[in-house]
C-alpha cells in the first residue's frame, strides 16, 4: 500500500441527522422524568451510558454509534480506548487468542499515600475488570499472524509497574516463540510511583526485551496511543523498528504541565502531539483508528518477507 | 564558610563554639586545648551518631548537598590523562553529561556521569545536571567507542532528572533517553555504574543500564524526585519528605530490591565531610569490580548484565 503522506481524516460517521434526532431523544427522556433510570432498564441502558459527551463540542453521541465508529468522534478526536475495544478493533473479524501476563508480587513497597496502593489496585480492577495494565492478543491482523500487546490507560493511567515490565516482557516473549511480529498500543501516564525504583527498572527490562525480538528479526511495530508520556516513551514507545500515532495523540518525556511550570509559558498549540513528533523525525506516520490494521498488516508482512526467510 | 544542613544545626553549634574557643586559645587568653579536644570528639560522636540514622529525606538532602563530590572531582582524583569528548555529533555539546577517556589505576577506562556544577557560573554551564538529548547521545556515541575498542565503562549517576524542556522535547529527550538505556544494556564491555548522588528518573538510568550498580551510602536512586512524586500524589510539593518516607529511595532499600549490587560506605558525616577519603574509598571498589568482571567474555558481560536486570522484582521482594 502506499506510504506517501495522505490526510488522516477520521472514519465515516453516522448521518448528522440521526444523531440529532437521537440527540432530541434523549433530552425528551430525562426532561420529563429526571429520574427515570432508577426505576427503568438494567443498569447499562441509562442515559447516561446510552449517550457520550464529545470532550470537543459537548454535544451528545449516541454510544452505539460511538462504537461503530472506532470511538472516533465527529470532529476527528480518537477517544482513548481499552484493550478489549483495541483487540476486537485490530485483529481480523475480532479473533485472537488471549495470552496470560504474569502475576507480579504486588504492593513491594507497602505503599500508601494515604490510601494503599493495594486499595487503588483494587479500585482500579473492580473499575476495569483487568488485572493491570497490560494485555496480550495473538491472531490475525489483515492475514498476518503477530502479538498484539495493548497499553490500558484506564487501569491507574497505563502506569508502567512490574506487571506492566512482566506483560512487556511476556508478549515479547510470545512473539520471539511463534516468530511473529509484535504490535505495542502504547498508553501511559509514566511510570507507577507507587512502585518506586522497581517501576524504573522496567525502562531498562523491557529495552532487554525488544532486543530478543531484534536478535530474532522480528519487527516490532508501535503505535502511540493518547497519552504516551514519561518513561514509557523513554523506553520500549520510542524503540520500534517503526513508531505509528493515531491522530492528536499526546506524545512526550515531560509532560506539558511540567514544561510550563519550568519554563513559566504557554506552550504553542499542537506542541508534542502526533502530528508534531512527525515532523520532529520521532515519529513514521500518523494513522486513523480505522485505517491502522490494514496499514500495520501491510508493514508486517512487508518486512517478514524480507532477507531473515533465507537466513 | 561551610553548608549545614538543617538537621546539622547541633553540629554546626558545636563547631562555631570550637572555632570561637581556639581563636581564644591562639590569642593567648588561655590554653583552652583540653576543653578544645573534648568539644571535638562530642562533635565527632554527634556526627556520626546523626549520619547513623538518617532519614531518607534527610539522605535526599546529604545527596544533594552543594558540597558533595561530583563527577568532575572523581574524575581529577581517580582519572589520569583524562581528556574530555565533546558533542554529540547530531546537534550539539550538553555538558550536562561530561565524559572522555582516561586511565583509572593504569586500565584505559570510557568515563562519562552528570556533573551539576559547584557555582552559578558552573551550574548554569552545566544545567543542574539536568540533561537534554544531545548529553544522552553523546553518552551513547563514548559507549560505542568504548565497544569499538574493547575499553571499560564508568559512569557516574547524579541528576534530579532530564531536563524538561520545549527544545529538548523537540529533539527527541525521550528518544535519546531510550537509546541511551538500550546502548548500556547491549555493550559488550564492562559497565559498571555508581549513584553518587541523586539518581532522578528516566535521566539517571540512561546512564545506569551496568553490569553492577554501585551507590554511595547516603545517595538517592529513584523513580521521580520526592517532590515530583508528592506534587503528583498530593498536589504539595513541599510534602516531600512524606513521599522520601513512602518511596524506598535510601541504598539499604534498593540493596535489598536488587536494584543496586553494592553500597560504598561514605566518611562518618557524608562524603562532602572528607570528599578525598570518598574518592580514594569508591576508586578502590571500582577497581575490585573491574578486575572481578576482567574474567567474563563479551558475551558473557552482556548476558550477565541482561539476567542482572530481569531478576529485579523477581526475587528478593516480599
Amino acid at each position: 500500500m502506499a506510504m506517501a503522506d495522505k490526510s488522516d481524516k477520521g472514519p465515516k460517521l453516522p448521518p448528522a441527522a440521526k444523531s440529532a434526532e437521537r440527540r432530541e431523544r434523549g433530552g425528551w427522556l430525562s426532561k420529563i422524568a429526571p429520574g427515570i433510570s432508577n426505576f427503568v432498564g438494567s443498569k447499562r441502558e441509562t442515559p447516561e451510558n446510552l449517550w457520550v459527551k464529545d470532550p470537543d463540542t459537548g454535544d451528545m453521541i449516541y454510544r452505539s454509534d460511538l462504537e461503530a465508529a472506532l470511538w472516533v468522534t465527529p470532529s476527528g478526536r480518537h477517544m482513548r480506548i481499552g484493550p478489549k475495544a483495541r483487540m476486537k478493533f485490530t485483529f481480523d473479524d475480532g479473533q485472537f487468542e488471549s495470552l496470560p501476563t504474569p502475576e507480579v508480587v504486588e504492593d513491594p513497597l507497602h505503599f500508601s499515600d494515604g490510601k494503599p496502593y493495594k486499595d487503588r489496585l483494587k479500585a482500579a480492577r473492580n473499575a476495569t475488570g483487568e488485572r493491570d495494565v497490560m494485555a496480550i492478543g495473538y491472531g490475525k491482523v489483515q492475514g498476518v499472524d503477530c502479538i498484539v500487546l495493548v497499553q490500558d490507560f484506564a487501569f491507574m493511567g497505563g502506569s508502567l509497574g512490574m506487571a506492566a515490565g512482566e506483560g512487556f516482557i511476556a508478549a515479547a516473549k510470545a512473539a520471539v516463540e511463534r516468530k511473529v511480529p509484535l504490535v505495542a498500543f502504547t498508553a501511559a501516564g509514566g511510570a507507577r510511583m507507587q512502585e518506586g525504583a522497581l517501576s524504573l527498572m522496567q525502562m531498562a527490562r523491557t529495552t532487554l526485551a525488544i532486543q530478543e525480538l531484534k536478535k530474532a528479526q522480528l519487527p516490532y511495530l508501535v503505535v502511540l496511543t493518547d497519552p504516551t508520556t514519561g518513561g514509557v516513551t523513554a523506553s520500549y514507545a520510542m524503540l520500534g523498528d517503526i513508531h505509528l500515532a493515531e491522530p492528536g495523540a499526546l506524545i512526550c518525556f515531560a509532560g506539558p504541565r511540567v514544561i510550563e511550570t519550568t519554563i513559566r509559558e504557554k506552550l504553542p498549540e499542537g506542541f508534542q502531539r502526533s502530528e508534531f513528533l512527525v515532523e520532529k523525525g520521532m515519529v513514521d506516520r500518523v494513522v486513523s483508528r480505522s485505517e491502522l490494521p490494514e496499514v500495520l498488516g501491510a508493514l508486517m508482512s512487508m518486512l517478514m518477507s524480507g532477507k531473515r526467510k533465507a537466513a | 564558610m561551610r553548608h549545614y544542613l538543617e538537621f546539622e544545626r547541633p553540629i554546626a553549634d558545636l563547631e562555631a563554639k570550637i572555632e570561637e574557643l581556639s581563636a581564644l586559645s591562639q590569642s593567648g587568653g588561655a590554653n583552652l586545648d583540653v576543653e578544645l579536644d573534648a568539644l571535638r570528639q562530642r562533635t565527632e560522636v554527634l556526627r556520626r551518631e546523626t549520619y547513623s540514622r538518617l532519614d531518607p529525606w534527610q539522605k535526599t538532602l546529604v545527596a544533594r548537598h552543594p558540597e558533595r563530590p561530583h563527577l568532575v572531582d572523581y574524575i581529577s582524583g581517580l582519572i589520569e590523562d583524562f581528556v574530555e569528548l565533546r558533542g554529540d555529533r547530531k546537534f550539539g555539546d550538553d555538558q550536562a553529561i561530561v565524559g572522555g577517556l582516561g586511565r583509572f589505576r593504569g586500565q584505559s577506562v570510557v568515563v562519562m556521569g552528570h556533573e551539576k556544577g559547584h557555582d552559578t557560573a558552573t551550574r548554569l554551564k552545566h544545567n543542574f545536571g539536568m540533561a537534554r538529548p544531545e548529553g544522552y547521545r553523546k553518552a551513547v556515541r563514548l559507549m560505542e567507542m568504548a565497544e569499538q575498542f574493547g575499553l571499560p565503562v564508568l559512569t557516574f549517576v547524579d541528576t534530579a532528572g532530564a531536563y524538561p524542556g520545549i527544545g529538548a522535547e523537540e529533539r527527541g529527550q525521550a528518544e535519546a533517553i531510550a537509546r541511551s538505556t538500550e546502548k548500556g544494556l547491549t555493550l559488550r564491555v564492562p559497565v559498571i555504574a555508581t549513584v553518587t548522588g541523586e539518581g532522578g528518573s528516566g535521566g539517571a538510568i540512561a546512564l545506569a543500564a551496568a553490569n553492577r550498580v554501585l551507590i554511595l551510602e547516603h545517595s538517592i536512586y529513584s523513580v521521580i524526585s520526592p517532590e515530583g512524586a508528592a506534587s503528583i500524589l498530593w498536589h504539595d510539593g513541599s510534602r516531600a519528605k512524606d513521599a522520601a518516607d513512602q518511596m524506598k529511595i535510601t541504598a539499604p532499600d534498593l540493596l535489598k530490591m536488587g536494584i543496586v549490587d553494592r553500597i560504598v560506605e561514605e566518611p562518618a558525616g557524608g562524603a562532602h565531610s572528607d570528599p578525598e577519603v570518598m574518592i580514594e574509598t569508591l576508586g578502590n571498589v571500582l577497581e575490585k569490580e573491574l578486575q572481578a568482571m576482567s574474567f567474563l567474555s563479551p558475551d558473557q558481560l552482556v548476558e550477565q548484565r541482561a539476567q542482572r536486570f530481569y531478576d529485579i522484582g523477581r526475587k528478593g521482594l516480599s
